[in-house]
């Protein structure tokens, strides 16, 4: 029953990626792409939890930490690279 | 029985991922597409994860505190991440939809910007 269930999980969550996918390539705005991707980093993280359970091994917990964290990392870098053109700004004032 | 309530949280998630993502799709303006991603995604996400440490946790009898970790992360970073695209979609000028109909946080920036003016 497991595997079926996980099958199809599998299979919401590339439909899921595959429509964040086409607001990638369709957005108007560059703040549409951002999202779209911000979204597909977590569908991945999900994604990856599901294989865990497909293949029994506790070997990709540490995949799903790191690539929370480069999505979030990534996300907040590209927000503001499109607020000012600087990422890391300087001004104490 | 356990399968049974596991396989309820892996679907939940698989269905909430997807509902944020025909959000994202359908949403007229970025800042709609905002309140389907952060919030919808997340849950999914965490429901998938809570699936995934009960799966360890009764089956295989492995306590893995990494994805409790991975939890607690999403829930905390999705919110902010949100937040700082919204904010720079704003700043940068993207246009809410036609049909929105107010707009708080310019009548606030006016005002801001009108007490530095006589403060100089």
């Amino acid at each position: 029953m497991l595997e079926t269930v996980t099958t199809i999980v599998l299979l919401l969550m590339s439909l899921s990626i595959l429509i964040c996918f086409i607001r990638v390539i369709k957005g108007p705005t560059m703040s549409d792409r951002l999202v779209a991707l911000d979204t597909i980093g977590l569908n991945l993280i999900g994604f990856i939890g599901i294989i865990m359970i497909v293949q029994r091994t506790v070997a990709y917990s540490e995949v799903i930490l790191v690539i929370a964290i480069l999505a979030f990392i990534g996300t907040i870098a590209i927000a503001k690279f499109i607020e000012g053109g600087v990422v890391l700004d300087r001004d104490r004032n | 029985m356990i399968e049974i309530v596991i396989s309820i949280f892996i679907l939940l998630g698989g269905a909430f991922s997807v509902l944020g993502s025909i959000g994202i799709i359908r949403f007229p303006d970025v800042y709609g597409r905002l309140h389907a991603a952060t919030k919808s995604a997340t849950l999914g996400v965490i429901c998938v994860m809570i699936g995934t440490f009960l799966f360890f946790l009764v089956i295989e009898g492995e306590f893995i505190g990494k994805l409790l970790l991975t939890i607690l992360f999403v829930f905390l970073t999705a919110p902010v991440a949100g937040f700082m695209i919204s904010k720079s979609a704003y700043n940068v000028g993207v246009k809410l939809w036609d049909k929105s109909i107010q707009d708080d946080l310019a009548k606030e920036m006016k005002r801001a910007e009108r007490k530095t003016k006589q403060r100089s």
